[in-house]
């Protein structure tokens, strides 16, 4: 038993080398100039970890773990190749993929050990299966938001609330149960079922504009399911794994959740989507004033400092190329343009840095919004580009609106504050928009791929 | 393998400040291939299902352990190559000092 021993021991080392790597790899993170250092890292970690299981002498297999792997990497490939605009979705699928693998763990697991579970992991076990499967469900039903295959608006109905919080509360109850009785197989796949609904129910309310928060909230629950995991089998690698990832789940959740000037308690239990609805009292049509592309030309090229402020409407139009072309014929003719990122703008967390980013923008244009917001006023030119509440000054002055102290981007504290824009509707959250109204501010109307490729144009025959 | 339940405390106590600290230090530009690297190594997951397919215990879990195998190695894969592929567009306008 010495050999066995000894190689448990050479086991435990490579796990411990592999978190010690994986903890670099996200410390590599900080900046852009070491982070690529951090998938190498991860990368050597997770090959280490992965050797290291094969030793284990309870294996008996290689085969079909081989196969597996074989198998799954084929369909990871096609997953890391995907367009830059559908990294959001992606994400999702991936964040199914690994409450998948923890919640058939889980399962297999509890099949293998009970009735003989003692109590304190079975409450574990019930734990991870829960979180796993509602993470596995609702990150379907995410991808499938993002993707389009589902409807993106809210799905709303009576009760909701009430049917959600009776559903989590019957599987609770399930888990209570199986921790007292570790023996009632047929109880579990009961306790599984409804966490696999309670997923999908929680994730449909939910519209295109909270993404953001729910795949943070979706990526804090798989590594939590992942630690659990790593209770249940006594692997120190895998709690540590999962409460990093975790952990990063909840921060990001955190600044989305301020982003949005939503409680974090609000975002914690599934409230978060339920856009209030606004009275829409009879809107008097009034009067904005707008630009032609020429015009709008002008001003750019006459401008000394130029910010601009991407939005969800950007992706959608796949305009950041045509962005990059703007940004380059104003930096010819020396006006400083640089871009201003609302945490929340896009589909995910960083989504708009990813797509400026892949259109060669370099990075130390891209700002943070507390950062740029205290130089709009020294700004000649604000340029909003399919981006609408984050720049909505009621959220700032109006009490009355329903996001009243959401942080914005000061656009209309700049000189004069542009905005592409295909027609006066109101933006997802269905709230009208003073910024366009201002005596400061030219409405562009057009798709923001033509509008910006006009005024391209312009600059170029201008010369 | 058993874990000490106190210990298995302690660990994840200290990796969840870990987590927090140096997460909190994370760039906002890099919050998109953050996630996409936590979700990478998340996948380490894959340790538990190649341990149930290896000991072929039962015929459930050895099913159950190969669909987690193959879910969570799509996971390793696809992250890591995705997050390689966005860093890699991450440029700065001042050349690179040696």
């Amino acid at each position: 038993m010495t050999d066995f021993a000894g190689n448990q021991t050479v086991i435990e080392i490579i796990y411990l080398v592999a978190s010690v790597l994986f903890i670099l790899s996200l410390k590599f993170m900080s900046s852009p100039a070491t982070a690529r250092y951090g998938v190498w890292a991860g990368e050597v970690g997770m090959l280490l970890a992965i050797c290291g299981t094969l030793l284990h002498h309870g294996i008996v297999d290689f085969k079909w773990i081989i196969i597996g792997l074989v198998l799954g990497s084929g369909i990871g490939i096609p997953l890391g190749l995907v367009q830059m605009t559908a990294v959001p979705q992606r994400t999702a699928l991936s964040h199914a993929f690994g409450a998948l693998c923890v919640t058939l763990v889980g399962t297999a697991e509890y099949y293998l050990r009970s009735p003989d579970v003692p109590r304190f992991m079975m409450g574990v076990l019930s734990f991870e299966v829960i979180l796993g499967g509602l993470t596995f469900t609702g990150s379907l039903m995410a991808a499938g938001k993002l993707e389009e295959v589902l409807p993106q608006r809210p799905l709303i109905y009576k009760g909701q609330n009430l049917v959600n919080f009776l559903l989590m509360g019957i599987a609770v109850a399930v888990a209570v149960y199986l921790v007292l009785n570790p023996g009632a197989r047929e109880l579990f796949p009961v306790m599984l079922g409804l966490a696999l609904i309670f997923g999908v129910l929680l994730v449909i309310p939910i519209g295109g504009a909270d993404m953001p928060t729910v795949i943070s909230l979706l990526n804090s629950y798989a590594g939590l399911s992942a630690a659990a995991m790593g209770f249940v089998l006594g692997s120190k690698l895998l709690i540590i794994a999962g409460a990093l990832d975790g952990s990063s789940g909840l921060i990001l959740s955190v600044i989305m959740s301020k982003a949005m000037n939503r409680s974090f308690a609000n975002v914690l239990f599934g409230a978060f989507g339920q856009v209030q609805q606004v009275a829409a009292g009879a809107q008097e049509a009034k009067p904005v004033r707008t630009a032609t592309p020429e015009e709008s030309a002008a001003i750019l090229s006459a401008a000394n400092k130029v910010v601009v402020v991407p939005g969800y409407g950007m992706a959608v139009a796949q305009a950041q190329h045509k962005v990059r072309e703007l940004y380059d014929a104003l930096t010819r003719r020396g006006v400083d343009v640089r871009f201003a990122i609302h945490p929340v703008a896009g589909r995910m967390p960083g989504h708009m840095n990813v797509l400026l980013a892949e259109a060669d923008i370099p990075y130390d244009r891209l700002i943070d919004m507390e950062e740029i917001n205290g130089d709009f006023p020294q700004t000649d030119v604000a340029l909003v580009i399919g981006a609408n509440d984050v720049t909505n000054p009621a959220a700032r002055n109006d009490p009355s609106s329903p996001i009243y102290g959401m942080p914005i981007l000061d656009v209309d504290k700049a000189r004069t504050a542009m905005v592409i824009k295909r027609g006066m509707s109101p933006g997802f959250a269905g709230i009208d928009n003073p910024l366009y109204y201002d005596d400061k501010t030219l409405m562009l109307f057009g798709d923001a791929k033509g509008f910006v490729n006009s005024i391209v144009q312009e600059l170029g025959t201008e010369k | 393998m058993q874990l000490d339940l106190i210990d298995a405390l302690f660990i994840s106590m200290l990796a969840a400040f870990i987590g927090l600290e140096v997460i909190r230090r994370v760039s906002p530009l890099l919050h998109t291939p953050l996630m996409s690297l936590t979700n990478a190594l998340d996948a380490i997951a894959v340790l538990g299902a190649i341990i149930l397919v290896g000991e072929h215990k039962s015929r459930l879990a050895f099913i159950l352990g190969f669909i987690a195998i193959v879910a969570a190695t799509s996971n390793i894969v696809g992250g890591f190559l995705i997050t390689d592929r966005m860093l890699k567009m991450f440029k700065s306008s001042r050349p690179a000092k040696p």
